[in-house]
């Protein structure tokens, strides 16, 4: 799941879309985590809470990424990531 | 004896330099002028009291002692126990030359007062006196040979910057470089020769016999030459000192360094008086009599060549004054063959009993007494020539000609300077010229018979540029609308002291000048030898007699006649035989063309293409990977993934 | 046994649903299949017996965030929101290359390393009672999450007042 969200961050055009993929990402990632913790560490609980705290965090980054791009839709008037290239040389 | 005042004499000179220098140009002409001739007022009264003191003081084993008031440590080389000193040494020579530095360099002061009246830059030609005979009497007063060394080089830069005096016009730029670079071309032998030198023997000091009294608690400089054994001196020490003397032949104008001193008549002729006829050309001579005693002893040979060195420049030059007929030039190419006069005496110095035998080492004297006289008549004719130009604005001798009824003083001072040069007795350069002569003689008659046929050339150009100036044909038009006057008292009295000295230096000094300065520092009595000197005064009486013959009355045909009859010879003689062309030649097809345009090519082209290239690379590569950063937030996230792939790549292999 | 074959069903719709996100031309469906992927982890953790995760995963991932994006899709809605020049071949090749290269090596890493042997044994069926989770959280000893706590809490803060401010109408 984790190169499916890299391929999708790296193919579309859409900013939610992307988002989106950076959710396929982080999701990947809180499953590994749990999986690890069950399959070899049984006695711990380290990465149960990590995921815990990384859906959290994750949820929070995702909210204001979506401020961002709403703020830039405003000012832009399109969601095209090709539209952002301002930072160059 | 306390000489603590000596460092005075080098002091006050470059105190004015630095003063007159700085401050200058907000000074008037007069004041600037006064402060230079003050302070080397002064130094003259100094030098001349530190000679009373010197020459009046005990003897010791019937020689004069060699005083060091001062000596530092400049620069120790712990290593190899070498160092380089600075300090003041009095000895018979050196005191002598003091005498004849500053006094020479107060009569050019007095007289520039007159001569660059109303000249820009009248405050920086004062400073720059001031600073010459800082460094000449620095040259003449080291206790070590670097120290000559670097007094030398600071004569050598007075020398440039006082010829390119007049530095917005175009020849005397170009000659204050000639003169430069000659002469530190020459140096550059000099400078091999001092580390040669210095390297084998171990010391650079001039305290050759260990025997000088140190004053005032300096250092004492430890003398290599005689008193410690020279391993492997066989050729090396004869090499290092004729490398010396190469430095030597560039200042003092030897052939065929000599190229020089024609041009630097570009500068003020006061100027001219001063460094190139009494007192900065006679610095190589000043050096080997310096060095006397190793070159006597180590390098007899060497010594010899130098002398045959010296008749050839002396021919050279006497043969190419015959045709010139600018004044300062005429009188340039006398110097160089006076010059190589007295360095023709020094050479034909015989080794065997001569370090205690004063006879054999009669050239030694010789040429420093004729350094003497030399040094006061031809600052006298330079100065009178001074007038004359001054009178009449220009140079050549087409315009002069029965000057004698314009100008009585500047007539009679030049006379008596021109019989002295012929060496007519009672005056001074006929002793002076006739102790040359015998030594000449003693070493071999050849080279004895070869001087005396260039003194008589001497006597004839002289007279036949006096007569050319003060008689002959006068270019009446010319002195219709410029009317020569006489020259003012401030620039007559210099010449008029001089004259005075030249007159009587002769009479007095004869036999006593033997008892000052000679080569073992013991009293040396000369007497006149009866056949050289009735030869030389009869053979200088019959070219005065020619040249008054060719030259003396309106018109010239006889001149004109000879000049039909040997047009090439006369042309050759005019054009310095094309030396000159030669070193243009050599200097601008073969060196510039051949050496120095492919270097700068290869220094334009590779070295700074390189760095250009290297540049443009930069420029151009950087063109090309600017597009990596596009701003494009999925790109650099590909890059991103790229990195991250690679690094685990390398952790997993 | 029967854990396996569930598995092996939700891991199929995570996967599937996921490389319909990915490459689906309409937004809203896209969110729409994101859903079901968060649907599908939330079984995974619930699976593996971390039921508070799974709940957790459900409330705040597919309830809070879908939500989040569905509004945010309809307020940044317009023509242009469809895609409509298709994406260059090439970018696409480069993004395929890269993801199955990069999928290649972490599997080829995965596979091939040994785990532990606690990894073959029988996960533990014993649940994480809630009580313990609460205990463990406010806990400030050696197991104790009481930092990261707080400091979730601040991080949480932050992101609303930054959400707030960088979303207002001027």
């Amino acid at each position: 799941m984790l190169f499916i969200g890299i391929y999708g961050f790296l193919t579309r055009r859409n900013t939610l879309a992307i988002l989106i993929s950076i959710e396929l990402m982080l999701n990947a990632a809180d499953i590994n985590f749990a999986a690890f913790n069950r399959l070899l560490f049984p006695t711990g609980q380290e990465g149960y809470f990590f995921t815990l705290f990384s859906i959290a965090i994750s949820a929070a980054e995702t909210a204001v990424a979506i401020a961002v791009m709403i703020n830039i839709y405003r000012n832009l008037k399109n969601n095209f990531v090709d539209t952002l290239d301002k930072l160059k040389w | 004896m306390d000489y603590t005042y000596t460092y005075l004499i080098l002091l006050l000179p470059f105190l004015s330099f630095l003063f007159l220098g700085l401050t200058g140009k907000w000074l008037s002409h007069r004041t600037a002028g006064l402060i230079g001739t003050l302070v080397l007022g002064t130094v003259a009264v100094l030098s001349y009291y530190t000679a009373f003191e010197y020459f009046t003081a005990d003897r010791v084993n019937g020689i004069f002692q060699t005083l060091v008031p001062y000596n530092f440590t400049w620069l120790p080389f712990y290593d190899e126990g070498l160092h380089f000193d600075i300090g003041i040494m009095l000895d018979p020579i050196s005191v002598m030359m003091l005498i004849v530095i500053s006094t020479v360099s107060l009569m050019v002061h007095i007289y520039s007062f007159g001569y660059m009246h109303g000249e820009r830059g009248f405050q920086r030609y004062y400073a720059f006196l001031g600073l010459f005979s800082m460094s000449m009497l620095g040259l003449v007063l080291a206790t070590n040979i670097f120290q000559m060394y670097l007094f030398w080089e600071l004569v050598g830069v007075c020398s440039y910057l006082l010829i390119g005096f007049y530095y917005t016009q175009g020849p005397a730029v170009a000659a204050s470089k000639k003169a430069f670079i000659v002469t530190r071309f020459a140096d550059l032998g000099f400078l091999i020769g001092i580390l040669i030198y210095g390297y084998y023997t171990g010391s650079f000091s001039f305290d050759f016999t260990n025997t000088a009294v140190y004053l005032n608690g300096a250092a004492p400089g430890v003398g290599a030459g005689l008193s410690k054994a020279i391993a492997g001196a066989g050729f090396i020490l004869p090499t290092a000192l004729f490398l010396m003397f190469i430095g030597g032949a560039g200042k003092s104008a030897m052939f065929p360094l000599h190229i020089w001193l024609p041009d630097a008549m570009e500068g003020p002729t006061p100027v001219s008086a001063l460094i190139h006829a009494a007192t900065m050309v006679v610095a190589g001579v000043f050096q080997v009599a310096r060095m006397f005693p190793l070159w006597i002893q180590y390098a007899p040979d060497t010594l010899h060549i130098v002398a045959w060195i010296g008749a050839f420049t002396a021919l050279y030059a006497a043969a190419v004054a015959c045709a010139q007929s600018d004044i300062k030039r005429v009188l340039a190419f006398s110097t160089i063959s006076q010059i190589a006069f007295m360095m023709v005496a020094l050479g034909v110095c015989l080794p065997e009993g001569s370090f205690t035998d004063n006879h054999a080492s009669l050239g030694y004297m010789a040429s420093l007494y004729h350094l003497f006289t030399h040094a006061m008549f031809k600052a006298t004719l330079f100065l009178c020539a001074g007038c004359i130009i001054h009178a009449v604005h220009s140079n050549e001798m087409e315009f002069m000609g029965g000057m004698h009824k314009y100008m009585p003083i500047t007539h009679i001072t030049f006379l008596i300077a021109c019989l002295a040069i012929s060496g007519i007795p009672p005056f001074s350069g006929f002793y002076s010229k006739d102790e040359i002569l015998v030594a000449a003689f003693q070493y071999s008659s050849a080279l004895g018979w070869i001087m005396t046929g260039i003194a008589a050339m001497t006597a004839f150009y002289m007279f036949r540029l006096y007569f050319g100036i003060f008689w002959g044909t006068e270019n009446k038009a010319y002195h219709e609308k410029h009317k020569p006057h006489e020259s003012p008292a401030v620039m007559t009295v210099p010449l008029i002291f001089l004259t005075l000295i030249t007159i009587t230096i002769g009479w007095i000094l004869p036999g006593t000048f033997g008892s000052y300065v000679s080569a073992t520092g013991k009293a040396y009595h000369i007497d006149i030898d009866m056949n050289v000197a009735i030869t030389s005064v009869s053979i200088a009486l019959i070219s005065i007699a020619l040249a008054t013959w060719i030259y003396a009355r309106n018109s010239q045909p006889i001149a004109n006649r000879l000049k039909a009859a040997m047009p090439q010879l006369h042309k050759w003689a005019y054009h310095r035989f094309y030396i000159d062309d030669i070193y243009q030649f050599v200097t601008h097809r073969i060196i510039f063309a051949h050496i120095s345009r492919p270097i700068a090519w290869f220094d334009r082209h590779i070295v700074d293409g390189f760095f250009n290239f290297l540049a443009w690379g930069t420029n151009a590569t950087s063109y090309q990977i600017r597009t990596l950063q596009s701003g494009r937030v999925q790109q650099y996230a590909l890059v991103f993934l790229f990195g991250v792939l690679i690094l685990i790549l390398m952790l997993i292999l | 046994m029967a854990t396996t074959i569930i598995f092996y069903i939700l891991a199929a719709i995570i996967l599937i649903c996921a490389f319909l996100a990915v490459t689906t031309k309409r937004i809203m469906r896209a969110a729409t299949y994101l859903l079901f992927v968060l649907f599908g982890t939330a079984g995974l953790y619930f699976l593996m017996g971390f039921t508070f995760l799974g709940s957790v995963q459900v409330m705040v991932y597919a309830g809070g965030v879908i939500v989040l994006y569905i509004f945010a899709l309809m307020l940044t809605e317009r023509q242009s929101t469809n895609e409509k020049s298709p994406i260059s071949l090439a970018k696409k090749m480069v993004a395929v290359m890269a993801s199955l290269g990069g999928a290649a090596m972490i599997l080829f890493v995965i596979l091939t390393h040994k785990f532990l042997d606690a990894a073959l044994s029988a996960p533990s069926e014993q649940l994480i009672s809630v009580k313990l989770l609460g205990q463990q959280i406010l806990a400030s000893g050696k197991y104790g999450y009481l930092l990261p706590f707080e400091a979730v809490s601040v991080l949480l803060l932050a992101c609303i007042i930054a959400g707030l401010i960088i979303a207002r109408k001027r």
